[in-house]
């Protein structure tokens, strides 16, 4: 594995512009790089970008755009023999991979299609390094280490729950696994998670903790693309090289919302260029290469070398949520990226490459049923918070409450810690 | 975002702030009005708080029993005239939260600093001038003008480890900024479980100024009071800047530290020793026996003012400045109002919604059964704030105003 790392040259992301080199210069080097890439892998968005208006031009660019990256994996993949050291992973991480895909499956905000991107990422995090996440955000925190009880007890509105049930499905914190939230607005973790790779540097530069290598990701959608702090946040992270990797799930679809009616250009991955920092567009529904591109940005985050910006083309199966009558989407569509499930394209990877048995993966999908009923029954069964815990927590130092008539910290009053006081 | 205009608003600041030596200040402007000659008189008020001493290093950790004597402040109205010999250091407003700020920076490294032009320029109030160069850019850092994104990026550093002082150029470019300070840094501690603290400090000038046009003359605290989770405190004289800054940085909680534009300038006497103020208290200014008024920030010179004309005409009020704009210091204010049974709000603040009405509630809600008359709330008008000097300063309370509410509080 370290050596399909090492073979996956930086010079395949499309490099920010450097301010050295002319304007004509660049023009070859991102023509150079279209020319090059003449693949592309999702045979529907290429229909949907065909009905853009007045955008052949873009439409084209589209699929000559593609990012070199799922180049890469392919000639890997064509190029391995059957012995394991070519192949993108190793039979454990096979079976983590899957086992963590499977685990992500489940809940509110459903996340179905999507597994591929937050498997692929996250995996690969140490437990120092920081999530920040959307209100799809407990995937991202079981993928980060968070134990299934505690994430859906927290669904359940349980006290066993990560947050002590305070939080709910889009406000997923951990503090021990650095999972920042849980941001149920568009946008607003991306300043967040640019503030936690801000102290990484902070720690690095400042405070002089030269191992702090520490690298904070940042999961959005397609529909955050078009926000305001999306930009200001890539301008910032570019600005001062932090840490950070924006990752963009784009499932094509903001609730009801198009990205194609929402979006000048929808090829998001050519914003990090344009901020200065490697834009990636990546197959999202194929964890390998996902893993692949994620593997380049950590270490680039690492090495001090700043932030990436990857796009990951996915789908989500169901609709934005369990509200969601998902009514505008064409089936066709639907169907098509049916046939492109995550899950199984892993399944049909380690068959292929035999990596592992039906029956090893049977037993992980066992496991994960067994997990996901013991996480329902140990919620079920947990109790709910009791009223003495309605006061807790809304001020780190509850003297945040103030004084009372009678001078005490309204805090010190036995109907604060009941409950009942009236703040 | 606004920075251009606010540069000829902050203008005024920088003549003054660059000719410190010479001890001009915003009140000897020539386009000074009414409430300019109030407020160069009302210098001579800052209530002298050598007393305060006794709070010792760190406020937040002393015991309800003792609020009682630590509220309390000379009664005289002593000049401020000051001389080189007596104990302390002469300095003016901007420079007293400097001058926390530093030491605060000073104490843990962890304090960092970031907003428009707090780096290299020093502040557009000079209140980061010099620390820069001597703390580093990342620790004075210079933002790009992306209010919402900067001060979620101060969160998301509080989050991880650090203590972030946000500035607003001017408060209210933080209208911006309001998603983050009202979701996330209300709400992170409570939404996580208590699991993650948001140390920040949110801080800038605000209020109404000289004619800065109203988008520059905002009375935000009512925007701002009833987001949970955050604290807000007020300034007033150079030495409670000072406490009330190094308090705000070392508490656990989110703090928004509401300073006025035309405060900057104040001169006082400060202790040489370290001393921090409780971020809950509030601060008796002059104690008085006919009627209690409660005010904060500027207002507390045009109280003061009416005061002296109230004094020559028989009556004895009690002025208290909150300071803590939320919470209340529903003590210190109900003990007034048990004393005098007679209250007059005076506010800089919004009349819908604002701190005077949420401080009507209070009493109204606490202290009902001692009010010998009803509140009497005098609050800035409901009108986006006029640019022509006329019509502003027929916007907020004018001392002659107060000096009528007093005299028909106490028929």
């Amino acid at each position: 594995m370290a050596a399909s790392a090492s073979s996956f040259a930086a010079n395949k992301f499309l490099q920010p512009i450097n301010s050295t080199r002319s304007i004509d210069n660049n023009k070859k080097t991102l023509l150079g790089n279209q020319l090059k890439d003449s693949s592309f892998f999702l045979g529907s968005a290429k229909k949907l970008y065909m009905k853009k208006p007045f955008s052949s031009q873009n439409s084209k660019s589209r699929s000559n755009g593609v990012f070199a990256v799922s180049e890469v994996v392919k000639d890997k993949k064509l190029n391995a023999d059957s012995s394991l050291s070519n192949l993108l992973i190793t039979k454990d991480e096979g079976l983590e991979l899957y086992e963590d895909m499977g685990e992500n499956v489940w809940f509110v905000h459903l996340y179905n299609g999507q597994e591929a991107v937050s498997t692929g990422f996250i995996r690969l995090l140490k437990k120092e390094d920081s999530v920040v996440s959307t209100y799809r955000d407990h995937v991202h925190a079981l993928s980060k280490g968070v134990p299934a009880r505690q994430v859906m007890s927290e669904l359940f509105g349980k006290t066993t729950g990560c947050c002590r049930g305070q939080g709910g499905s889009m406000h997923m914190f951990s503090k021990e696994h650095n999972v920042l939230g849980g941001f149920a607005f568009i946008g607003e973790g991306i300043p967040v998670a640019t503030g936690a790779a801000f102290t990484s540097k902070y720690r690095r530069e400042v405070l002089k903790e030269a191992d702090c290598d520490h690298v904070t990701m940042a999961f959005f959608g397609d529909g955050t693309c078009n926000n305001g702090q999306f930009f200001e946040c890539l301008n910032m992270a570019a600005l001062w090289k932090l840490p950070i990797i924006f990752v963009v799930e784009n499932n094509l679809w903001a609730i009801g919302m198009s990205h194609l009616r929402s979006t000048s250009d929808p090829e998001i991955w050519k914003k990090g260029p344009a901020f200065g920092m490697p834009g990636v567009h990546v197959d999202g529904m194929d964890v390998l290469k996902v893993r692949e591109v994620a593997k380049e940005a950590v270490a680039r985050a690492r090495r001090g070398d700043g932030p990436t910006l990857v796009e990951c083309e996915t789908y989500r199966f169901r609709g934005h949520s369990l509200a969601d009558p998902d009514e505008l989407r064409d089936p066709a569509e639907k169907n098509h990226y049916a046939t492109r499930d995550p899950i199984s394209a892993l399944k049909k990877y380690m068959f292929e490459n035999n990596l592992a048995s039906e029956a090893e993966l049977k037993a992980i999908d066992k496991k994960i049923d067994e997990l996901v009923e013991e996480a329902v029954e140990f919620a079920d069964e947990s109790p709910h918070p009791v009223r003495s815990q309605l006061l807790e927590n809304v001020f780190a130092d509850p003297k945040g409450f103030g004084i009372g008539p009678d001078g005490r910290y309204r805090c010190e009053d036995p109907k604060f810690t009941e409950g009942t006081a009236h703040v | 975002m606004a920075a251009i205009i606010q540069g000829i608003g902050a203008a005024t600041a920088l003549t003054s702030a660059n000719s410190l030596d010479t001890k001009k200040s915003f009140f000897s402007n020539s386009r000074r009005s009414l409430s300019v000659g109030a407020e160069r008189k009302g210098r001579t008020f800052v209530v002298r708080s050598d007393g305060h001493l006794s709070y010792g290093l760190n406020g937040r950790g002393r015991r309800a029993e003792q609020l009682i004597t630590n509220a309390v402040a000379a009664k005289e109205d002593t000049a401020a005239a000051s001389t080189s010999s007596k104990p302390g250091h002469e300095l003016l407003l901007f420079e007293a939260l400097r001058e926390g700020l530093e030491e605060e920076m000073d104490r843990d490294p962890a304090v960092c600093v970031m907003g428009e032009d707090v780096g290299h320029y020093g502040g557009s109030y000079k209140v980061t001038k010099g620390l820069a160069p001597k703390y580093g850019d990342l620790r004075v850092l210079d933002t790009p003008i992306a209010e919402n994104s900067f001060t979620g990026m101060g969160i998301g550093a509080a989050m991880t480890g650090l203590r972030p002082v946000i500035e607003g150029m001017n408060m209210g470019f933080l209208l911006l900024a309001f998603n983050q300070i009202s979701n996330n840094c209300g709400m992170l501690h409570y939404t996580s479980g208590g699991q993650f603290k948001i140390p920040v400090v949110i801080r800038g000038p605000g209020g109404v100024g000289r004619q800065l046009g109203a988008e520059h003359s905002q009375r935000l605290e009512s925007y701002f009071q009833s987001i949970p989770g955050i604290q807000m405190v007020a300034c007033s004289t150079p030495y409670n800047a000072k406490g009330l800054m190094k308090a705000a940085i070392r508490s656990d909680n989110p703090v928004i530290l509401f300073e006025h534009v035309l405060l900057y300038n104040l001169k006082e006497r400060i202790p040489d020793e370290e001393y921090v103020l409780n971020l809950e208290e509030a601060e008796m200014v002059r104690p008085g026996e006919h009627v209690t008024i409660l005010t904060y920030s500027r207002m507390r010179y045009h109280v003061m003012q009416a005061a002296k004309t109230l004094v020559n005409k028989g009556y004895d009020p009690e002025v208290i400045d909150i300071r803590s704009l939320k919470p209340f210091d529903l003590h210190t204010i109900g003990n007034s109002v048990k004393k005098t049974h007679r209250v007059l709000i005076v506010e800089e603040c919004m009349r819908t919604g604002g701190i005077g009405a949420s401080l009507t509630a209070a009493i109204t809600e606490n202290f009902h059964d001692y009010l010998d008359a009803p509140i009497i709330c005098l609050s800035s008008q409901d009108v986006p704030t006029p640019y022509a000097g006329t019509l502003e300063n027929w916007t907020v309370v004018q001392p002659a105003q107060i000096v009528t509410a007093v005299e028909q509080l106490c028929q």
